[in-house]
């Protein structure tokens, strides 16, 4: 039943009579279940989008994961019910209320009140030579975001990127936002897929890398 | 309680110096995750093990999912405790704090260069006399006035760091939307944030102008354009011509901001995005060959 692209504890499974993305783990956002398996809608989560599309993530389930811009925790959920150790990296305070739900029942999955631009604030608790970060932070700089993370990642470890053009700049053509968020990406990275999201998220671009 | 970990070095771990089995006391675990920083991230799990901190790596993410979980939940409290008067009580001490150290820098600065001669005037220039070391009684005044100011100054600085934290905890979009220390002032001026959110776009608008506003109303003066919302960058770095569709455009998603902030909380993205998507076509008016101003109609929409 596994599918070759999708990660370790990622199935495609019967829920509610249709064939959905889903993973093993406590329900955290009322999204419908069925067996333990919960619904992993691609059009509230990024990341379940890329799935969707077949973006080549390298996740292959049991990673170490920093995931920043955790929000509600919706979408870093589903990754702590397949990854491994997973640091949860969100700013605001009410968001981060729901995240911290979301984290309790998973023993694997640390939540964090911090600002994804400033990884000082959490370098103490961070591990060094995690295997993948997941940005979907929707502020200006999302590529210097990325770089400023990079400290994080195993020189093998894999960047996975949504980036949000209108947060960029609303008068730009997305083409031309992403394409100049990619060229400060190649700064320190080498970019190995990217494909726009639009079918579940308007002028959003995916992106995986790697450090170079 | 033991001060041992106060000096735990600046780099280390969020879990060196607490205790390795049992109850550590969790406020300080709190402490450590809300606050400390380090200048890079090292192989923590491995290094709470052979430090003894915690038996094995599995020992050690699970004392890291109680600590995170706990200080992350506590944190969020906090934050979510603090309301609008804390934050206009914040600003306005700021505002005070700069005042008082602008004042008392220009006669320390004055008093300083009668003494000495490389004595530099403004709030940098009191900071170098406090470094100084005095000879005599006069000289020690005016040392001491001036280490005064620094110690102003350092507390406005601390007030607006404090701000910064506050204002999106208060009111998260309005805090995105204006910064965190414009929107304290616009809470600040209407008296709250529920009677910011009460008065119309307007209002919001002019709010810090009011002697213009009342200059105008008894017929002195034209309408005026904006308020405090001119220190935003979306009227301040907009053309003149264009400012007033700026400030009215801007004026109504603060409205907006702050009705969502009092009434609800949620942060609500297209709030955001209407208003870059408003200001790109205002100020697109100002780039040659898109022709006058075809929508400025809609304006007031």
């Amino acid at each position: 039943m596994s599918d070759p692209a999708l990660p370790d504890g990622v199935e495609r499974r019967e829920i509610g009579g249709a064939t959905r993305l889903a993973t093993h783990g406590s329900a955290v956002y009322g999204e419908p279940t069925a067996d333990g398996w919960r619904a992993w809608d691609p059009e509230r989560s990024k990341l379940g989008g890329m799935f969707e599309l077949g973006l080549d993530t390298g996740f292959a389930g049991g990673e170490t994961v920093l995931y920043l811009g955790a929000a509600s925790g919706t979408t870093v959920s589903h990754v702590a019910d397949f990854a491994g150790p997973t640091y949860a990296v969100e700013f605001a305070p009410r968001p981060a209320r729901d995240l911290v739900d979301a984290a309790e029942p998973r023993d694997r999955l640390f939540p964090l009140l911090k600002d994804a631009r400033k990884p000082r604030s959490y370098a103490h608790v961070v591990e060094s030579g995690v295997d993948a970060i997941v940005q979907d932070v929707a502020t200006r700089g999302q590529a210097e975001v990325a770089l400023r993370n990079r400290q994080f990642l195993a020189d093998d470890g894999r960047l996975v990127l949504a980036i949000k053009a209108r947060s960029e700049d609303v008068t730009a053509a997305p083409a031309d936002v992403f394409e100049r968020a990619l060229d400060r990406l190649r700064e320190t990275y080498e970019i190995l897929e990217t494909q726009r999201l639009d079918r579940y998220h308007e002028d959003h671009l995916g992106v995986v890398a790697t450090p170079r | 309680m033991t001060d041992t970990d106060a000096d735990a070095a600046p780099d280390a771990g969020w879990f060196v110096g607490l205790p390795a089995e049992g109850d550590a006391d969790s406020a300080r675990v709190r402490e450590r995750i809300a606050t400390g920083s380090a200048d890079e991230p090292r192989d923590w799990p491995r290094l709470a093990v052979e430090s003894g901190f915690a038996g094995t790596t599995g020992d050690y993410y699970d004392r890291l999912h109680e600590a995170a979980i706990d200080a992350t939940r506590e944190t969020v409290r906090e934050r979510e405790r603090a309301d609008d008067q804390q934050l206009v009580h914040a600003v306005r001490a700021m505002d005070d704090c700069e005042r008082t150290a602008n004042e008392l820098a220009e006669r320390a600065a004055e008093w300083a260069g009668s003494l000495f001669d490389d004595a530099e005037p403004g709030i940098e220039g009191a900071r170098a006399v406090a470094e100084r070391e005095p000879e005599g009684e006069l000289e020690r005044r005016a040392v001491s006035l001036a280490a005064r100011v620094a110690d102003l100054a350092d507390e406005r600085d601390a007030l607006a760091e404090t701000i910064d934290r506050l204002a999106p905890a208060v009111a998260p979009n309005l805090a995105e939307m204006a910064g965190p220390e414009l929107a304290a002032r616009l809470i600040a001026l209407a008296g709250g944030l529920e009677s910011l959110a009460k008065k119309p776009s307007g209002t919001v608008q002019v709010l810090g102008a009011e002697d213009a506003l009342f200059a105008h109303l008894s017929g002195r003066a034209p309408s005026p354009k904006h308020g405090i919302i001119y220190t935003h960058d979306y009227v301040r770095n907009t053309r003149p011509e264009d400012r007033g569709s700026a400030s009215r455009a801007l004026a109504g998603k603060l409205t907006l901001a702050a009705r969502v902030d009092h009434y609800s909380g949620e942060r609500r993205a297209p709030l955001h995005d209407e208003l870059r998507e408003r200001m790109a076509t205002i100020r697109a008016r100002a780039e040659p060959d898109r022709g006058s101003d075809t929508g400025a109609e809609g304006d007031d929409e």
